[in-house]
């Protein structure tokens, strides 16, 4: 779940690290009096949570109140990765000295939280590690112990720095990892981290982003942030369609249906959950098909899940045969899973035969499916038909 | 209406088998059984039949009083 | 021989009374596994299927062998009963829990570390060693699991519990069947990731060769192609990789908790660029998984 760069800045500064003097601006008209109560030059940025490749034409500066109004206009008025900004964040432009980087993560090899840092601020930190090696530094954390401030103030002499900005970055340094492990954060990185005239450092910008599993205990700083409950904040904001599905799930705890999101194509899929979705979905683009949907079901749904999913899927415009796809099943049953795909089907009003172009679904209970598939004359396959194959015979029926 | 599966009760069964009735309700995993007009019987909740997962609990509860038919192989 | 667990190996199984516990803990015991007890507290002195059922795990461990423990238990509690397992003193953990944030599950994973604990997971449905021991709940009910697991020379290790059943399914349609089968976990922060594991799989003499299943999202592929450069191991590796579409989708997540492609490294393209470099096959289909291992093992 990712954070806005302006409520990024806003947890920063309650942590006591600093930011730049700055104002979230919604209108070029709000921008333009930031900028003369800023004063000087000031940066612009627009606030977008996925601006993809965009993401460079985010930031514009301005010297005086009237360019900031005119760069605002520009930001508000265009769309970055597909979405409009939310708003543009107006900064007092400093002077800085140095730029360091710094990111708190968490390390899925060392199995820790890890911070790594830079002293070529400023640059892609992944490019970095891999180009210039010697200037990427790191040090691991306990996630049991409270952070060490030791280790912060390791990574910070790594870094070449002595006296008193050593211990500067130290602070900063051991903030970052504490706002990391309090808040279930996945990464909190300030790439531009500026060492100014004077010696301080001050977070030019932030990447922050929350692991949805750790969002349900994290509901007080969310609040403070203004975050609300229904904001998926995800590239993608979600349909009608995936809502429905969402909803599907939730009304219905047996068993899991997710993720249900919406594509532009013709095929609807209802495939086994987990790695099985990811590899007949694949499957399925690999052979020319063109996915009307991703509806995962998987941890033994119930019949009725499985028939409001079915409805949900073939219900879609434009979709008119579905395709029901799963690895081998070890608990989700299969006759569960025939018995609510075929009963959808039949409350749409449609032949099961004509519009499940097949089912591969073997596993458990696989002779009662087979005997019920057989009765409604729907076309299925055993383990000896791999997914690939299942995945070619629908898209030959459903035309690419 | 179920498709798949059809649960037959013998209401006589159940009502002369103490405890049977009450047996049932708490056994299915998938509320096929609910409470009767009375203590001693039960009604089949007919939304949740093809939910029925085959278990057996009710039927070896009750070998003479509730049979699971799996209408897909007649 | 077999790795982590053998034919003698016993487990508890925390949360036995759980809904989908009820389930694996009935197919483990018709599969032979050995389960000396189950832990729901509060409902201490029943018993599932024969096995007690205790308040505590100390109340097992002081009495009988336990060598491993299966975690089913809500996510919530997740960390106090991998806690509770270890300092019980049982060594290998395999966690099926799913969602369990990352930090939580650092603090397992550190915790176990400490105390020279193995832990499988979180996210994962554990270990099988065909005919042998099922540790965990791959495979599903005995009969459809000896259906997809035979005994063989192919080790097995997979981020996707559901994909494990259906490599190796592959594996035994192929004649080739399986020597031990890990479902290491689908989520950012795992136990033992591909090469903790690849040293044991090297120790296994019944093993010949390493299929592995993986996702985008993470390094762990990037970490077993620096193992298998650095250790000149004596077994062919063979990687299939799922979700490549989700190159084309930065930031979304499909599957598991890990699987999003945020960096260079959690894309799947770069992924199969650094093991193809490091020497290890890499296979476009599930289907021929089977004759890709063949060719590397010159069967
Ligand atoms: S077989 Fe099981 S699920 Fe079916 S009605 Fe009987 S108790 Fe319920």
């Amino acid at each position: 779940m990712r954070f806005y760069e302006s409520e990024a800045k806003q947890l920063l500064e309650k942590h006591g690290i600093g930011v730049p003097p700055r104002v979230v601006a919604k209108t070029p008209s709000e921008a333009e009096k930031a900028a003369s109560e800023l004063g000087g030059s000031v940066v612009l940025k627009a606030q977008v949570l996925f601006p993809g490749s965009d993401k460079a034409a985010t930031t514009k500066t301005a010297d005086n109140p009237a360019g900031a109004k005119a760069a605002a206009e520009e930001l508000l008025g265009r769309k970055f990765g597909g979405h409009a900004a939310r708003a543009v964040l107006v900064e007092k432009k400093l002077a800085s000295a140095k730029v360091f980087c710094v990111r708190a993560t968490y390390d899925g090899i060392a199995k820790k939280p890890a911070l790594i840092a830079s002293d070529l601020g400023g640059t892609d930190l992944d490019d970095l590690a891999d180009e210039q090696p010697d200037h990427v530094k790191r040090r691991h954390l306990s996630a049991l112990l409270p952070p060490s401030t030791y280790r912060s103030k390791e990574l910070a002499k790594d870094l070449g720095l002595t006296g008193s900005a050593l211990n500067r970055m130290t602070g900063v340094v051991h903030r970052l990892a504490g706002i990391l492990l309090d808040y279930d954060l996945t990464v909190v990185e300030v790439n531009s981290l500026a060492m100014t005239e004077d010696g301080k450092l001050i977070a030019l910008d932030c990447h922050m982003d929350m692991e949805i599993e750790g969002r349900a205990r994290q509901g007080k700083i969310l609040a403070e942030l203004g975050v609300d409950e229904s904001e998926a904040r995800l590239p993608r904001e979600p349909t009608e369609f995936d809502l429905a599905g969402a909803k599907i799930d939730h009304d219905d705890p047996r068993g899991v249906a997710g993720p249900i999101v919406e594509f532009g194509g013709n095929i609807g899929l209802v495939i086994g959950a987990g790695g099985g979705s990811l590899t007949t979905f694949d499957a399925v683009k690999k052979r020319g098909g063109d996915p009307a949907n991703y509806a995962a079901i998987g941890g033994n749904p119930s019949v009725k899940k499985c028939q409001a999913l079915t409805k949900l899927v073939l219900g879609k415009e434009g979709v008119e045969k579905i395709a029901v796809i799963s690895n081998v099943v070890s608990n989700t049953r299969a006759d569960l899973l025939a018995r609510g795909v075929i009963k959808g089907v039949i409350e749409l009003g449609l032949e099961p035969s004509e519009v499940i172009t097949i089912f591969r679904a073997p596993g458990a209970w696989e002779a009662d499916a087979f005997k019920i598939l057989k009765k409604y004359g729907v076309e299925f396959c055993d383990r000896s038909v791999s997914i690939s194959e299942a995945a070619k015979r629908a898209v030959e029926k459903i035309g690419r | 209406m179920a498709m798949f599966i059809r649960v037959d009760v013998d209401a006589g069964v159940v009502k002369k088998t103490a405890g049977l009735a009450k047996k049932l309700i708490e056994i299915c995993p998938v509320k096929i059984f609910g409470p009767g007009a009375d203590a001693d019987s039960v009604e089949v909740v007919e939304d949740n039949v093809d939910e029925c997962t085959l278990c057996d609990l009710c039927t070896k509860a009750s070998p003479d009083g509730v049979k699971v038919v799996k209408l897909y192989e007649e | 021989m077999s790795v982590l667990v053998h034919a003698d190996f016993t487990f508890i199984v925390q949360g036995i009374t759980g809904r989908e516990a009820l389930n694996f803990t009935r197919e483990c015991l018709e599969y032979g596994s050995k389960i000396v007890g189950g832990v729901t507290p509060g409902k201490g002195g029943r018993d599932v299927y024969g096995v007690p059922v205790y308040d505590t795990v100390r109340e097992i461990t002081q009495s009988k062998k336990v060598d491993g423990s299966v975690i089913t238990v809500p996510l919530a509690f997740a960390p106090d009963a991998a806690f509770e397992a270890i300092d019980a003193g049982i060594k290998n953990i395999v966690i099926i829990t799913e969602g369990i944030p990352r930090r939580d599950a650092a603090q397992i994973v550190e915790y176990a570390d400490l105390h020279e604990v193995r832990v499988i997971g979180p996210n994962c449905l554990g270990i099988i060693v065909p005919d042998v021991c099922r540790f965990g709940s791959l495979g599903g009910p005995a009969v459809d699991c000896r259906k997809a697991f035979k005994p063989g020379c192919v080790g097995v290790m997979s981020r996707s519990g559901g994909m494990t059943t259906e490599i190796c399914n592959a594996l035994t349609a192929s004649g080739l069947g399986v020597s031990t089968a890990i479902s290491v976990g689908g989520d950012p922060v795992i136990g033992s990731t591909y090469s903790d594991l690849m040293p044991l799989f090297e120790k296994d003499e019944d093993t010949k060769a390493v299929v592995i299943y993986s996702e985008p999202g993470g390094a762990s592929e990037a970490q077993l192609a620096l193992w298998a450069k650095e250790n000149n191991s004596r077994l062919p590796i063979v990687a299939f990789v799922a979700g490549r579409f989700m190159d084309d989708m930065p930031g979304m997540s499909f599957g598991h908790a890990g699987t999003v492609v945020e960096r260079k490294v959690d894309s799947p393209a770069d992924k199969i660029k650094r093991m193809r470099a490091a020497g290890i096959t890499v296979a476009e289909e599930i289907g021929d998984i089977p004759g890709l291992v063949k060719e590397r093992i010159g069967a």
